[in-house]
């Protein structure tokens, strides 16, 4: 298992924050590590798994685009059929029902493209939890539409103009919200970053992902796969994915970070990939900055990609060697839209399309007795008004 | 001893409390810094705790984090304070603290850092983000280049912790008096003096409290829980309006804490 230390992947991290957390960081610690292995809890999360998240997703095989690849087998993880449209349900029900059994009544969370909050705010309606969730100025102009859904759902969303107006800002607000009301707050992290034990946690509740896919791909193929492909921003869809294949030492693993406009000019969104390590939000990780020490904004089309930090197990992995990073264009990233709506039918989240465009390159160059597995990991719902501003009307 | 907690310990055994006011480096300009420091050690304060801006400021107020924002777009950065402090560190008098968030210290070398950090008179630094169980990264670049590694002591540290940090904690002990982040408050929690009683068992160290202290009276008010106070966003806000007689009162309340 990729844990060194307790908190520490490798020498990745930790929990860099301020003292006035420490304490809620044990308790939720301890709180997590009983309930982990509680039957009675476990049992709950996979009822509301089943009967209100929709799981298990399907693992279907994309035959058309097997086809326009002419390579290896391509795989879908469909987590896009989720409720709420996106694998952020698995972790945002799996920590307001921990927060629950912590007798916490109130839950405070970022949110960047908004499909985090909108799970948040999703598992909040159904359990009777007050929510707050902070969300960039710049953000909430360009995802107007799950702003109104998290309302809808009787979440208050709350306008940050501080810094880039994004998502790292909105969770230097989060933070700062939760360690003013610490006594009865519950912060849920949405990536498997963040001081420990969030990245533990983010993974846990997202490794139902990767648990599925395995069986599911022995069922089906009765092996299994060569490579299996995840988007990393901060890395919870990959890291629930990767997570359960970390042993199988015969399965490639392959991260897909935001090349933005290119690496080469400076405006993307690659922590691993064009970062240096540091520390933001509580860990030391790969970080986009300058030489000295201030963090750098991100630039992703996606805004789920938008973050200048990576998760730690990413880094850890990445550092021995054990999964591997490369990187997609915004243009390239549009191009994976088009190619999966036109193949399959199916409209991927602009940060999934990151890993179907990068899948669709790597299957041309595997045989045709190889398997991969793509984590669709969101539906592209709410990036029509972006796909439509960058398409117009030339869609060839 | 440390400068530090000389400097502290000097103040409180003449009867008055030590005073710390907070600033932001590069707000205005760092042509600011060499005449703000002066006058401040004019009025007899007992240390100066000069923030460094960050792009990211998770433990500040709106206050501190417009100040810093106005000191980043003046381009002020880590490098840039410390060179500027080293200008005319010979006519600094009092200890220097340097409140910094940690990633521009990693960023600078922590070994350079501390090397350079003294030279430019600063005796002490404040990570509000590093806590004790991460001060490894850091703590021996420090000690070996003689530089305190202040802790904060916060409500919701419990007991054992409380131990720990107080054991730890160099130069003076930084007592958080809210749960939140820095910035003035009206009202604070009634049994904060339990809790600096708590803090004193453990240590010989001086206490000192800070975050949402900004009038004479809470100046006076909380110097007679501990060894003084430290003021942050009422001082950086009365200097963006150039207003020193408000500072001038606030010191001035240290100076005759137990004078009721």
């Amino acid at each position: 298992m990729t844990t060194t230390v307790k908190g520490r992947f490798g020498r990745f991290g930790g929990q860099f924050v301020p003292e006035t957390l420490m304490t809620a960081l044990k308790e939720l610690d301890e709180a997590y590590d009983q309930y982990k292995d509680d039957e009675d809890f476990q049992t709950e999360l996979r009822y509301y798994l089943k009967n209100y998240v929709g799981r298990e997703t399907p693992l279907y095989f994309a035959e058309r685009l097997t086809e326009h690849c002419g390579g290896a087998k391509v795989y879908l993880k469909r987590e896009d059929l989720n409720h709420t449209g996106a694998h952020k349900i698995n972790n945002a029900l799996g920590q307001a029902l921990l927060a629950k059994r912590m007798g916490k009544k109130k839950i405070v969370a970022e949110t960047g493209a908004g499909q985090h909050g909108v799970a948040t705010a999703t598992a909040c309606a159904l359990l009777d939890l007050e929510c707050i969730v902070y969300m960039g100025a710049e953000d909430i102009k360009r995802q107007a539409l799950n702003v109104f859904r998290m309302e809808l759902l009787g979440t208050k969303v709350v306008s940050v103009d501080s810094g880039s107006s994004t998502l790292k800002d909105a969770v230097n607000e989060a933070l700062r919200h939760w360690v003013t009301n610490i006594e009865d707050t519950h912060y849920i992290l949405g990536s498997a970053m963040g001081p420990h034990p969030f990245p533990t946690i983010v993974r846990d509740f997202q490794r139902v992902i990767g648990d599925e896919t395995r069986e599911q791909i022995l069922a089906l193929e009765n092996r299994l796969p060569n490579t299996v492909v995840a988007c990393v921003g901060g890395g919870s869809n990959s890291i629930g994915m990767f997570y359960p294949f970390v042993e199988d030492s015969d399965v490639s693993l392959i991260g897909v970070e935001a090349a933005g406009k290119g690496i080469e000019t400076g405006k993307h969104a690659a922590a691993i990939q064009g970062g240096q390590t540091g520390v933001l939000h509580g860990a030391f990780m790969y970080l986009l900055q300058d030489e000295d020490g201030f963090v750098q904004e991100a630039h992703s089309i996606s805004a789920g990609l938008d973050y200048p930090g990576v998760g730690p197990e990413h880094c850890y992995l990445h550092e021995i060697g054990r999964a591997t990073y490369g990187t997609v264009t915004d243009e390239e990233a549009l191009e994976g839209v088009k190619l999966l709506c036109r193949t399959e039918g199916i409209l991927p989240a602009l940060e999934s399309a990151h890993a179907v465009y990068y899948a669709s390159k790597l299957a041309e160059t595997m045989s045709k007795d190889e398997i991969l597995v793509v984590c669709l990991s969101g539906r592209g719902d709410k990036d029509v008004h972006t796909f439509h501003e960058a398409f117009g009307g030339d869609l060839g | 001893m440390s400068q530090l907690k000389e400097a502290v310990l000097a103040t409180t055994a003449q009867g008055d409390k030590a005073f710390v006011p907070y600033i932001m480096a590069g707000d205005g300009g760092l042509e600011n810094l060499q005449p703000t420091i002066l006058k401040l050690q004019e009025l007899g304060v007992t240390a100066i705790e000069v923030g460094i801006p960050f792009t990211d400021p998770v433990a500040d107020g709106p206050t501190i984090q417009a100040a810093g924002e106005r000191a980043l777009a003046e381009g002020t950065t880590l490098r840039k304070v410390i060179e500027t402090l080293s200008s005319f560190a010979e006519q600094i008098t009092v200890p220097l603290v340097a409140m910094t968030y940690l990633n521009p210290i990693l960023a600078y070398g922590t070994e350079k850092f501390a090397i350079d950090a003294k030279k430019a008179g600063i005796r002490g630094v404040i990570i509000p983000d590093m806590p004790l169980e991460e001060r490894d990264i850091v703590h021996p670049a420090l000690k070996n280049g003689g530089i305190d590694l202040v802790q904060l002591v916060s409500l919701t540290s419990t007991p054992e912790r409380i131990e720990r940090l107080t054991k730890a904690s160099e130069g003076f002990i930084y007592a958080v008096t809210v749960n939140g982040i820095t910035g003035a408050r009206s009202s604070f929690q009634k049994d904060l003096a339990e809790h600096f009683k708590t803090i004193q068992t453990y240590t010989d160290t001086p206490v000192l409290a800070g975050f949402g202290i900004s009038t004479p009276e809470q100046v006076k008010n909380f110097g007679s829980y501990c060894s003084g106070v430290i003021v942050g966003s009422k001082i950086v806000d009365s200097l963006a309006n150039n207003d020193w007689a408000t500072i001038e009162t606030l010191v001035k309340a240290s100076k005759t804490a137990l004078v009721k």
